[in-house]
C-alpha cells in the first residue's frame, strides 16, 4: 500500500473528489518541470490529493526582474511575477500534460480586469479536463489583484459578471493583505463562490545589504513559510465563522500537526507550498503524518 | 538552446538523508563526501540541493531555510559498495547555509535533492575542451575533467594562495590569484586569453563568480568560440517550481535549475550575470 492510500479518506472539495487532504498551493509546485526532474517516480507517488497549477492570465507574461527571492527566518519572501506562458500557450502546451497526472486539475487564474477573468473562465469552463477554477484575487505582487481581493464590493462584482459563465467550483483565493478577508469571504459566498482558500502571501520588503534599495527585482514581496503559519490559522478561523462554504487552509504548513489545526479551525482541505521547495514530496509526508493523528488504529491495521 | 542537448540524469523523488563519510579541508573550502545509495551517477554539471538533516536555522539572522544549490564536484563508486554513487561537494563558509554545511561532521546527515538539471555537453566538432574555473566554482570542472581525461586544459583562478590550494583538486591545473602569491599574478580570464590566442579550435567549459563568467563569455563570444557557461543564482527549490532563479537570456528569462545550470555562451549577453546573487 502507497503512502498516499495510507493518507486516509478521500474529501469531496465542493463536488472536486481529493485522493487525500493534503493539495498544493498554486504556484508552489510545477508538476511538468517536476516530471522532467524526477521522471515517472512523480505520477507513481504524487504528493497531492489534487493539482493546483500555477496562475494563468490572459497574455503570456515574462515575470519580474531578479532577484526574486529572499530567505527570512523561518520562511522566504518571493517576487515572481505570475511569469506563465498566457491563456492559449496554457491550453495548447501545458493542459495536454497536466491531464497526465493521476489527480484532479485546479486551475489557478487571474485577470487585470473582470472581462479577463471571463475570458479565462469562459475557456476552462469548456474544458472537461479542468475539475474546478481558483481565482486569483490576492497575489501581492500584481496591482489589480490586491484591488479585486481586498473589497468585498469588488469580489461581488467579480463574481456577478463570472459565476454564470460555468457550472465549475469557483474557489476564491483570499488575500491577507486586506483591512477584514473575513468579509471579503463573506461576500464571495454570497455572490456564489463554492470555496475560499487561504492564505496567499503577505506582502514584505527587504533592504539589499548595505543598501537602503529593495532587493527583490519586483520592489516588494509576498512572505511564505512557517513564519506566516500562526497568521494563516487565525484567518481561517475567522474566515469559518464568516462562510459555509469549504475552506482550503495554507500557510507554512510543514507537518501533518500543522495540516491538523489547519482542518481543526474549519478548513475541509491543506495546501503545502513553501515546504515542497524543500522537499518535493513533502506533500506524501504531511498527508502521511495527517493520517497517522487522525486514525492510528487504521494505519496499525493495515501494516 | 542548451536544453535542446541536455545532458541529465533524473532524480529519485524527495529528500533523503544520507551521512557524511568524508571531510576534508583545502585551504578554506571544506570537501564533503556522502554515499547516496539510492541515487543515479549525476552527469558533469548536475547539481543537487542541499540542508543539514539537524539544525537547518537557529544561525546568522536565524537561517538557513533553504536548501543550498551544490554542483557535484566528483562522482564515483563507493568504496567496498556495488551500490550507490559517492558523492561529494565543495562548500565555502560564505553565509549561513553554507557555515552549517561546513561545521558537519563524520556521521552527521546531509538532506539531498538531486541529481537536478542539465550538465556540460561534449565539446563539438573535435575542439579542445577548455575549462576556466574561478573560486569555489571549480567544483563542476573536477567531475568533467575526469570524464575528459588529459585532453582537457584546465585554467583556475583564486583570491590568494590560500584559497589556490582549492588547485590540487583537479589534475596539472595554471593557476592565476588575484593578489600574484600563487601562480599567474593577475585573472584567469588573462591566461584563456593566452590560450584562445594559440588554440582557436576550442570549446570553453567555465563556473565561476558573476563577474569572470561575463568576461568568459565575450572573450569567446567575440572570437565565436563556443562555450558552456554553470551559472549560479539564488535558488528556493532546484526542481522549477519556484521560477525564483530566473536568468535573463536572449529567448527571454530561464528557470536556471531545469533549463541551465549548465548554458549556453550564444543564448547569453551581459545582462545575464546580474541580479543572481546566490545568498549562500
Amino acid at each position: 500500500m502507497s503512502e498516499t492510500e495510507a493518507s486516509g479518506a478521500p474529501v469531496d472539495l465542493c463536488g472536486v473528489e481529493l485522493a487525500t487532504p493534503i493539495i498544493n498551493a498554486s504556484g508552489t509546485f510545477d508538476a511538468i518541470a517536476a516530471r522532467r526532474a524526477f521522471g515517472d517516480e512523480l505520477l507513481e507517488n504524487f504528493p497531492f490529493g489534487a493539482f493546483v497549477s500555477k496562475t494563468v492570465t490572459v497574455a503570456p507574461r515574462q515575470g519580474n526582474p531578479p532577484p526574486r527571492l529572499w530567505e527570512l527566518p523561518a520562511g522566504m519572501m518571493n517576487s515572481i511575477g505570475l511569469p506563465n506562458k498566457g491563456l492559449h500557450g496554457y491550453l495548447a502546451e501545458d493542459l495536454p500534460a497536466l491531464v497526465e497526472l493521476p489527480v484532479a486539475l485546479i486551475v489557478n487564474v487571474m485577470g487585470f480586469s473582470r472581462e479577463e477573468v471571463a475570458e479565462l473562465v469562459g475557456a476552462f469552463a469548456a474544458r472537461a479536463e479542468v475539475a474546478a477554477l481558483e481565482l486569483n484575487v490576492s497575489c501581492p505582487n500584481v496591482e489589480t489583484g490586491l484591488v479585486m481581493g481586498a473589497d468585498p464590493n469588488e469580489i461581488s462584482r467579480l463574481l456577478e459578471v463570472v459565476r454564470p459563465l460555468t457550472d465549475k467550483p469557483l474557489i476564491v483565493k483570499l488575500t491577507p493583505n486586506a483591512s477584514d478577508p473575513a468579509a471579503v469571504a463573506h461576500a464571495a459566498e454570497d455572490a456564489g463562490a463554492s470555496a475560499v482558500s487561504l492564505i496567499n502571501t503577505i506582502r514584505g520588503m527587504a533592504f539589499a545589504p548595505g543598501t537602503d534599495q529593495p532587493w527583490l527585482g519586483g520592489g516588494t514581496g509576498g512572505v511564505s513559510g512557517p513564519a506566516v503559519r500562526a497568521v494563516a490559522l487565525a484567518q481561517v478561523s475567522a474566515v469559518r465563522d464568516a462562510v459555509t462554504i469549504p475552506i482550503i487552509g495554507m500557510g507554512g504548513v510543514q507537518s501533518g500537526a500543522d495540516a491538523l489545526d489547519l482542518l481543526r479551525a474549519g478548513a475541509t482541505a491543506v495546501a503545502v507550498g513553501t515546504e515542497s521547495f524543500r522537499d518535493p514530496a513533502a506533500g506524501l509526508r504531511v498527508a502521511a503524518e495527517l493520517a497517522a493523528l487522525t486514525s492510528p488504529a487504521e494505519v496499525v491495521g493495515h501494516d | 538552446m542548451t536544453s535542446t542537448r541536455a545532458h541529465r540524469v533524473t532524480a529519485p523523488f524527495g529528500a533523503r538523508v544520507v551521512d557524511i563519510t568524508r571531510r576534508s579541508q583545502h585551504g578554506p573550502y571544506i570537501e564533503l563526501e556522502c554515499v547516496d545509495l539510492e541515487g543515479p551517477r549525476p552527469h558533469a554539471g548536475q547539481f543537487y540541493m542541499l540542508m543539514a538533516s539537524s539544525r537547518w536555522g537557529g544561525g546568522t539572522g536565524e537561517r538557513p531555510f533553504l536548501g543550498r544549490a551544490f554542483s557535484v564536484l566528483r562522482a564515483t563508486s563507493p568504496p567496498g559498495s556495488e551500490q550507490g554513487v559517492a558523492l561529494q561537494f565543495l562548500v565555502e563558509d560564505v553565509g549561513p547555509g553554507t557555515n552549517r554545511l561546513c561545521e558537519l561532521e563524520l556521521g552527521d546527515g546531509l538532506s539531498l535533492v538531486g541529481p537536478l538539471g542539465n550538465g556540460f555537453a561534449p565539446p563539438r566538432d573535435g575542439r579542445r575542451a577548455l575549462l576556466v574555473g574561478g573560486g569555489v566554482g571549480i567544483a563542476p570542472l573536477a567531475i568533467w575533467r575526469d570524464e575528459l581525461g588529459e585532453a582537457a586544459t584546465v585554467l583556475l583562478g583564486f583570491r590568494d594562495a590560500d584559497h589556490a590550494a582549492g588547485a590540487q583538486l583537479l589534475a596539472n591545473p595554471r593557476v592565476a590569484t588575484d593578489d600574484g602569491s600563487s601562480g599567474h599574478h593577475g585573472l584567469v580570464t588573462e591566461l584563456l586569453d593566452d590560450e584562445l590566442d594559440d588554440h582557436s579550435h576550442a570549446e570553453v567549459y567555465a563556473c565561476g563568480p558573476p563577474a569572470m563568467l561575463k568576461a568568459v563569455r565575450l572573450q569567446c563570444a567575440v572570437r565565436e568560440i563556443p562555450a558552456q557557461l554553470a551559472l549560479e543564482s539564488g535558488m528556493a527549490c532546484g526542481f522549477g517550481a519556484c521560477f525564483g532563479c530566473v536568468v535573463q537570456t536572449r529567448s527571454g528569462y530561464v528557470r536556471l535549475c531545469v533549463d541551465g545550470p549548465v548554458l549556453d555562451g550564444a543564448d547569453l549577453g551581459p545582462e545575464a550575470f546580474t541580479g543572481i546573487g546566490a545568498g549562500h
